[in-house]
């Protein structure tokens, strides 16, 4: 098991350096740049910012400078932003975008299992059938039409809940966001959890439970629930990927101060050092959040831990 | 129990139909064909389906405005009969139908390309390294794993912000990055059908790997790869009216049901129809396409039903 996971930790470097090295270049080979404003600077402040920044350098050079940078976790600085550098203005937004994440994270797997065994234990009756809605609900509508819509009527209409903004970070403001956030995830999850739930139910060792005269609630808890896990749990790292640019909509209509705006706004203000800086941060997070995916399971699944 | 003749054909024929057999063999896609216009949810979605690429691609040339030039008379005007805004006006006074219309042909163009591009690069991708096996094979799939653990869309959005707001190369940027499971599948059935007798019998006349591949092993992938494209339209059209609404989609006068939606958001108390009716546009577009990529699923892959 130890081995695995230090294989597995082993093997995520290449490809960190690998997203690292193609952000840097096509970023820097791209044509404009940060500097280019409507109103033009004179040639020999443009040398200076040049030089401050390191742009005048090689483009080799830069590379070499960035990465040697990085390593000690600093994210270089922003082009628009001089009193915060990357790494700063990242550690201002990642409390929120983390919260509300996280929250999303947990949210969608509940649900999303819940609903799910109620669905397979269920066929076609009932829970089956809303079931249904709530995947369709999830897939066909993006979540940009969604949080509008919940705003339209839990905010404005009902007035229950703020419109938007974190404002002392109380229940109430995280309610909508995280709700948008979670819906279709819990609605993917639920149609993995039951298409597996019942595939397992139809197999020897659960007939063996029931015929031994355990109940029904036991039967899923202890046998069932375990092995039909494991697709779930492979969906979880990409579900991570989903959440994370989810998070960029869903902060930016919420108004919410996390990472998500600071990058959409970095990239329409083409600040590149910013844009670069959050992109990375974002893979390293997705790259961490499959290893632990992949090792829990490896921790579900003997098969793969010997692979 | 003695029939004529005639009526026992009638009853064995009839006995047939009813456990799905036929006297006449039928083929798979036929078999598939029958299966999905059994579908009725189906059988509406491509009906929906026709007629919104028909009024996407014909409405603009029957209705009384056009998609860019406004309308002085009618700014912010609700939808009405009478001047001929059915969906009424935005803000610059441009007719919201015509529109509506406009941007449901963008989105259908970027999921059309996109989803070739995702194809083609998906299917030729996957059968080489499927194809050549070994080596090559585990270098290729571990590419497209990290892609994988890569989150695409910063990267559409990387290289939106480079390139500027080219429709063409949001087409290709997302295409360019949806192969990843379509190489996947391809690669998978590659495997099982490389080991197959005629294409040993093909290896043996002599024929170039290069030549089997595009002649004897993409066609027999024609299934597989059709179902999977047609799952991945609704999922092209959503990302594209993601990353339009973000503000990385196409630009102005242009316009995306993303684009559209992102506007209606902004004035959704005061106008609510400039949200309600691109949603409902985007709405039944995706809907449609996903129960007809079900349905094709479903149709031809005989383990789901």
């Amino acid at each position: 098991m130890l081995s695995y996971a230090f294989r597995r930790l082993l093997s995520t470097i290449p490809v960190l350096w690998i997203a690292v090295t193609a952000c840097f270049f096509v970023l820097r080979l791209a044509p404009g740049g940060p500097f280019d404003g409507e109103r033009s600077l004179p040639p020999a402040i443009l040398q200076n910012l040049a030089a401050h920044y390191n742009l005048d350098k090689p483009l080799i050079q830069q590379y070499f400078y960035y990465v040697s940078d990085l390593l000690k976790g600093d994210l270089g600085p922003s082009f628009t932003s001089e009193d915060f550098n990357v790494a700063q203005q990242i550690m201002v937004g990642l409390p929120y975008t983390f919260t509300l994440g996280m929250t999303a994270f947990v949210l969608a797997i509940v649900i999303g299992v819940a609903v799910g065994c109620l669905g397979a234990l269920y066929q076609n009756k009932m829970p089956d059938y809303v079931l249904g809605a709530m995947i369709l609900v999830g897939v066909v509508f993006p979540n940009f039409l969604i949080a509008p819509i919940l705003q339209l009527v839990f905010g404005i209409q009902l007035a229950w809940l703020p419109v938007g903004g974190w404002g002392d970070g109380s229940l109430k403001f995280l309610v909508l966001p995280v709700v948008v956030m979670a819906l279709p995830h819990a609605g993917r999850i639920s149609r993995i959890t039951r298409g597996s739930m019942i595939e397992v139910m139809n197999q020897n060792f659960i007939r063996t439970a029931k015929a031994k005269g355990i109940g029904p609630r036991l039967t899923v808890m202890r046998h069932a629930l375990k092995p039909a896990m494991m697709p779930v749990v492979s969906y979880l790292g990409p579900a991570a990927s989903y959440l994370l640019t989810g998070s960029l909509v869903v902060e930016s209509i919420f108004g919410l101060p996390g990472i998500g705006r600071y990058f959409i706004n970095a990239a329409l203000n083409r600040d590149y050092g910013m844009v670069l800086g959050t992109v990375i941060f974002y893979m390293v997070l997705i790259v961490f959040l499959n290893l632990i995916v992949d090792i829990a399971y490896a921790w579900l699944d003997p098969k793969v831990r010997n692979r | 129990m003695i029939l004529n003749p005639a009526k026992r054909e009638l009853l064995a024929a009839e006995l047939l139909e009813a456990e799905g057999l036929s006297p006449e063999g039928r083929s798979l896609t036929k078999d598939a064909m029958r299966r999905l216009c059994r579908n009725k949810a189906a059988v509406v979605s491509i009906v929906v389906l026709a007629l919104l690429i028909l009024a996407a691609f014909i409405g603009p040339y029957l209705i009384p405005h056009n998609y860019e030039d406004p309308d002085w008379a009618a700014f912010r005007a609700p939808p009405s009969w009478e001047d001929g805004h059915y969906f009424g006006t935005d803000p610059n006074g441009r007719d919201l139908l015509a529109r509506v219309l406009y941007g449901t042909r963008v989105s259908l163009a970027v999921a059309f390309v996109a989803t070739l591009v995702s194809v083609v690069i998906g299917v030729l991708y996957g059968a080489i390294s499927g194809y050549f096996g070994g080596r090559l094979d585990s270098i290729m799939m571990r590419f497209v794993d990290i892609m994988y653990a890569l989150p695409y869309i910063l990267f559409v959005i990387l290289l939106m912000v480079i390139f500027g707001r080219n429709v063409y190369l949001l087409f290709a940027a997302i295409g360019a990055l949806e192969w990843l499971t379509m190489a996947r599948i391809v690669r998978g059935q590659t495997l099982s059908l490389k080991n197959r007798e005629f294409i040993e019998a093909a290896r043996a006349s002599g024929q170039k790997p290069l030549k089997i591949i595009t002649k004897h092993i993409i066609p027999n992938l024609v299934g597989p790869v059709v179902i999977f494209a047609a799952l991945t339209v609704p999922e092209i059209i959503a990302t594209e009216s993601f990353l339009s609404y973000l503000g990385f989609g196409v630009q102005e006068p242009l316009t995306s049901l993303g684009t559209l939606i992102a506007e209606g958001t902004d004035a959704m108390e005061s106008m609510p129809w400039l949200l309600v009716f691109p949603a409902i546009f985007l709405v039944s577009l995706l809907l449609s396409l996903l129960f007809i990529g079900d349905g094709l699923r479903d149709a031809f892959d005989p383990k789901d039903r």
